[in-house]
């Protein structure tokens, strides 16, 4: 399995990730051998068998339909970078 | 007062032989001492620990203490903890006060222990070799030109240096067993579901779990009794009745049937240390067990089946580090798109970007049969393994990890190489299980661990094997010199 | 060149929770920026989510509503994407293993019956807002509205025109309020529609490519988003172009359509069931425990009053057209009315005077038990049913009781025979050639005979009975 710059790149631009050309090479190598590694899985039939997602056979719970949240404004504002009247502050988002 | 184990340390309080506040300022001094030569800690609060302490000192007055009450803890920094710098060993939350408790932290708190500090850690948990933190390596008390295992180093190497009686760690596909082996502890990875990931930073959700880090079985089960517990925070934390972990931890395991995987004593696997696992054996045969040989066939498969899970969930659980509402953001973009991409690509480490690019990689489209559903499939074989393995023991027994510690260095560059460190830790937690590793030996002075490997929640059985194996043995009670 | 039309529709629902779909925090609309943003909503490190029973609970009763399956295990699925409303970079939605599966609603146009299928309904969380205009350049990212629980309602391709999509839309959006699921609220973004729209030449079997219309959130933005797409879609083909799959929004200004600005390459979503949550497992028990408390559905009471009350379909349909009119109804024949009375009154004089204030059943000034009080009196024939228009008129709004008025205004009819009898009599004397005129066979002078005993007792008089006592005078 070999990765060429653009697939790199697609991956990188996907994960919202900045790859310059020097990394990217470097990285393609290194995905490069831990794709050989996956591929190992190749070698087994799962045909009929289901996946596991989970460890044990459990269900979802469910909670009660109650508000038990208080406004966290003075904590959630301290912790962001910008804000701007209870707004957390971005470069504009275009539609 | 290092040397002493909780058990110890909680009888001391309960005696009056010292204060929680004294106990505290002792830990604190030895940080001072020493935590610049190994770098266990990434935040120490002195002024915080010291103000829990006195607060445990009164319960204590009061006579309503637990095990725990006035012991200081070290917390490794993957725990949400209200107040606290928590950073999972990143850049991108070296800003970030953790506005909440960790439902560990709060139990922990509950029980009156100390807060001592946050312990140093693989950034985001990935890793095997504490080489990956951005706050630097941490260094194997036993011999500091080599790493403590990771992810969990820091905690690993705060117990083994004697600066933290015990520490709270995580583990993934390894993380507390491989370092816990490596720096000559005992740590316990419990049944997944046994205690709460809330507030605990995910890598890898379907895999992850907290789990005690100390010198005994004993104390890793007194912990195990604050840690364990169904929280609804959680969806897929386990509810049921509540165990002591210290009532069995005593009883004989005479006819305790020990399986023996032959997969984990295959090439890989350092001759030094398969000696001592041998050595293991034999002590557990003179202890009354009974031997019995088993087969994991799907085991080698357990890493590729790791290495796309394991990445899968991790790109998606680290989307939200995107420097809008909290963490690190990059200092100059030019519109939104620039201010993603630059924020993650400096507040992320190589590692955790290889990471994420695999994991993308792996769910995106036209990959997602053939490598996450394929990986989800031989988790099933991998699990039934265990099972049918389990149906001829009680108990696995096999090594930690394939070697003692290694060079700071050695294996940074060659992610595969740092990748087989897991190969004997990893099908456990894709399965679920509870493991544990306890020391069984010196080699070249460097601690080789042992590994248990239970059914699901036998927790209790581990540490009462672990328990009776410390009892007859010394492993344990060893310390570097340097900390001693 | 005939062209068809094939629409379909994705419905966002917001659903009426106190909480939200995987927290605590309260959904409340109106609240000032990130008051409702919790520790889950911001996607702190080391939140995980909690499923609220009460959204779960709102899917079955859709599911129940439009005669679907509701899926035993259904699965929760992360999308993946980057979007600063969106604060943990992946919605949690449901793709594989949906919690309602095909199911169908009955819309009624032009008198004629569609049945439109629906494919299935999820649950998902809505994310957060941008607010723009705060700084030059920048955006300003509000909270509140996300981890709010959807339940997204998606049909077939079974609409052939903006009146059918519109029918559709409102049928949908007056049943999610029926069952109590959804407040209807569509300024306030309760309920969005995705309309899917594409052309195809009569008689052709093969479906155009589609453009998505975007966050519709009025049916009369609907009927002129989808004519606008068609006439759009239709002279591009007519002019040799192809139709290029793509999301547009509509702007309501220009009366157009627009392709969305920043539509990067199609999204690869990664969509992977989420490992925070386990399979939500619906048993046949809680499906008929929820069952047993829902109120009948319009189109079970619709039934039953074309059957046991022997009202018209068209009335029934107006009666159960929304649940708040149904309400009304049915509080107007606890009082024991007749029926089809009451379905007049409140079909005509309530519905003419709530246009004409354009106010809804709910705000009526005039309540059900005093509009029963009225239509008890026509029927124990204290007034006549004229008279009792000019009663409505004078209760319509003021706070009268029906009995004060009748009084006041001395409507009450005679409806003793005896006064009848001798006001009759009197007429007779008086009409003599009436009288004579409906002897020698003109029926007419019947009728004017019968206007004459009105006059004479000042439109009191109770006309059946009149009408009866001189049919039986003048046999003689």
């Amino acid at each position: 399995m070999k990765f060429d710059n653009d697939e790199i790149k697609k991956i990188a631009h996907l994960a919202r990730i900045n790859i310059n050309e020097n990394e990217a090479k470097k990285v393609s190598e290194k995905l490069e051998g831990i794709l050989g590694l996956i591929d190992q899985m190749t070698e087994v039939n799962t045909d009929s068998i289901e996946p596991m997602a989970h460890a044990l056979d459990i269900t979802q719970p469910l909670r009660e339909d109650k508000v038990t949240e208080v406004d966290m404004r003075e904590k959630s504002l301290k912790l962001s970078n910008e804000t701007d009247q209870s707004l957390f502050i971005v470069p504009r988002v275009i539609e | 007062m290092q040397n002493l184990t909780l058990k110890e340390l909680s009888e001391g309080l309960k005696q009056k032989k010292f204060s929680s506040l004294e106990l505290t300022k002792f830990f604190l001094n030895r940080l001072d001492l020493h935590n610049s030569s190994i770098n266990a800690f990434i935040t120490i609060d002195k002024d915080k620990s010291l103000a829990m302490a006195k607060r445990a000192d009164e319960i204590i007055k009061e006579g309503n203490q637990d095990y725990l009450t006035g012991i200081p803890i070290a917390q490794k920094d993957i725990f949400c903890a209200e107040g606290w710098k928590t950073t999972c060993g990143s850049k991108m939350l070296d800003n970030f006060i953790a506005p909440y408790d960790s439902t560990v932290i709060s139990k922990f708190n509950a029980a009156g222990a100390v807060n001592l500090g946050k312990t140093n850690m693989d950034e985001f948990a990935m890793g095997s070799s504490n080489e990956t933190s951005y706050y630097g390596n941490v260094k194997n008390p036993w011999d500091i030109k080599t790493v403590p295992g990771g992810s969990s180093g820091g905690s690993a190497a705060a117990v083994a240096g004697m600066l933290a009686p015990a520490a709270t760690a995580t583990d993934t596909g390894g993380s507390i067993r491989q370092p816990a082996s490596l720096c000559g502890l005992t740590g316990l990875k419990p049944t997944y579901g046994l205690v709460s990931r809330y507030g605990m930073i995910a890598f890898a959700s379907s895999l992850d779990q907290a789990g005690p880090m100390c010198h005994t079985a004993e104390d890793c089960a007194a912990m195990m009794n604050v840690m364990s517990g169904h929280d609804p925070k959680d969806s897929t934390s386990i509810e049921r009745e509540k165990e002591n972990y210290l009532t069995g931890i005593n009883n004989s395991i005479k006819g305790l049937k020990i399986g023996v995987p032959k997969e984990f004593f295959s090439e890989g696997l350092d001759s030094e240390v398969e000696k001592i696992i041998e050595q293991g054996i034999s002590e557990y045969k003179k202890l009354g067990a009974e031997i019995v040989e088993i087969s994991l066939p799907n085991n080698h498969l357990s890493i590729p089946v790791y290495y796309v899970i394991a990445p899968a969930e991790a790109s998606s659980n680290l989307s939200r580090y995107d420097g809008v509402r909290y963490g690190y953001r990059t200092k100059e973009y030019d519109d939104l798109m620039d201010m993603y991409c630059k924020t993650r690509e400096e507040g992320f480490g190589d590692e955790v970007k290889r990471r994420i690019m695999i994991g993308t990689y792996v769910l995106s489209a036209g990959y997602y049969d053939a490598y996450y559903l394929k990986a989800q499939k031989i988790r099933r074989l991998i699990s039934e393994d265990f099972k049918k393995a389990f149906e001829k023991c009680d108990v696995i027994l096999g090594p930690s990890a394939p070697s003692v510690a290694f060079p700071i260095g050695d294996k940074k560059e060659d992610p595969l190489k740092m990748y087989m460190q897991d190969v004997y830790t990893i099908s456990t937690n894709l399965a679920g299980l509870p493991g544990l590793s306890m020391p069984g030996g010196l080699m070249n002075n460097l601690p080789v661990g042992i590994q248990l490997i239970g059914n699901y929640f036998s927790e209790a059985k581990l540490l009462n094997i672990a328990h009776i194996f410390q009892t007859n043995t010394n492993w344990h009670n060893l310390t570097p010199e340097e900390f001693k | 060149m005939d062209w068809e039309i094939v629409i379909g529709i994705e419905t966002h629902v917001q659903l009426k929770t106190n909480s939200k779909i995987f927290s605590g925090a309260s959904t409340r609309f109106g609240e000032e920026p990130n008051a409702n943003a919790c520790l889950v909503s911001l996607a702190y490190p080391g939140v995980l989510p909690v499923l609220n029973e009460e959204a779960v609970n709102c899917a079955i009763k859709f599911g129940l509503a439009v005669d679907a399956k509701i899926t035993e295990h259904s699965i929760f699925a992360r999308k993946n994407y980057f979007y600063p409303d969106l604060p943990k970079g992946y919605q949690i939605s449901q793709l594989d293993l949906p919690v309602v599966g095909e199911g169908s609603l009955v819309i009624t146009v032009s008198d004629e019956s569609k049945s439109i299928r629906i494919l299935r309904a999820h649950l998902e969380e809505d994310a957060g807002k941008s607010v723009h205009g705060i700084e030059e350049g920048k955006s300003g990212i509000d909270l509140n509205r996300a981890g709010t629980p959807l339940l997204e309602i998606v049909t077939e391709p079974d609409m052939s025109s903006a009146e059918e999509a519109v029918t559709y839309a409102k049928k949908l959006h007056e049943l999610v309020q029926w069952i109590g699921i959804c407040d209807g609220n569509m300024q306030e973004g309760n309920f969005r529609c995705d309309v899917n729209v594409s052309v195809k030449k009569k008689g052709d079997k093969e479906l155009g490519t589609r453009r998505e219309i975007k966050n519709l959130n009025s049916f009369k933005f609907i009927k002129q988003a989808v004519d606008y797409e068609v006439n759009w879609q239709i002279e591009k083909l007519e002019d040799g172009g192809k139709i290029k799959q793509a999301t547009i929004l509509f702007d309501p200004d220009s009366g157009e359509t627009r392709e969305m600005r920043s539509k990067e390459e199609a999204n690869d979503y990664r969509y992977f069931p989420d490992p925070d949550l386990l399979p939500l497992v619906i048993s046949q028990e809680k499906i008929n425990n929820i069952k047993s408390k829902m109120y009948e559905l319009p189109s079970e009471m619709k039934a039953r009053l074309v059957k046991e009350y022997d009202l018209t379909n068209y009335d029934a349909d107006g009666i159960t057209s929304n649940i708040d009119v149904a309400n009304y109804f049915k509080e107007l024949l606890s009082f024991k009315v007749n029926a089809k009375l009451a379905s007049n009154w409140v079909l005509t004089n309530i519905f003419s005077r709530l246009n004409e204030s354009d106010i809804d059943i709910k705000s009526s000034p005039l309540k059900a038990n005093k509009l029963a009080e009225l239509i008890l009196r026509i029927e124990d024939k204290t007034i006549s049913n004229n008279a009792a228009k000019k009663v409505f008129d004078e209760i319509w709004d003021q706070d009268k009781s029906v009995d004060d008025v009748i009084e006041h205004l001395g409507l009450k009819q005679i409806s003793n025979e005896n006064e009848i009898v001798d006001i009759l009599n009197q007429v007779l004397q008086d009409n003599e050639a009436m009288v004579e005129e409906y002897k020698s066979g003109k029926d007419k002078a019947f009728n004017a005979l019968i206007g004459q005993v009105m006059k004479a007792s000042k439109g009191k008089a109770n006309p059946g009975q009149v009408s009866q006592l001189l049919k039986e005078k003048l046999k003689n």
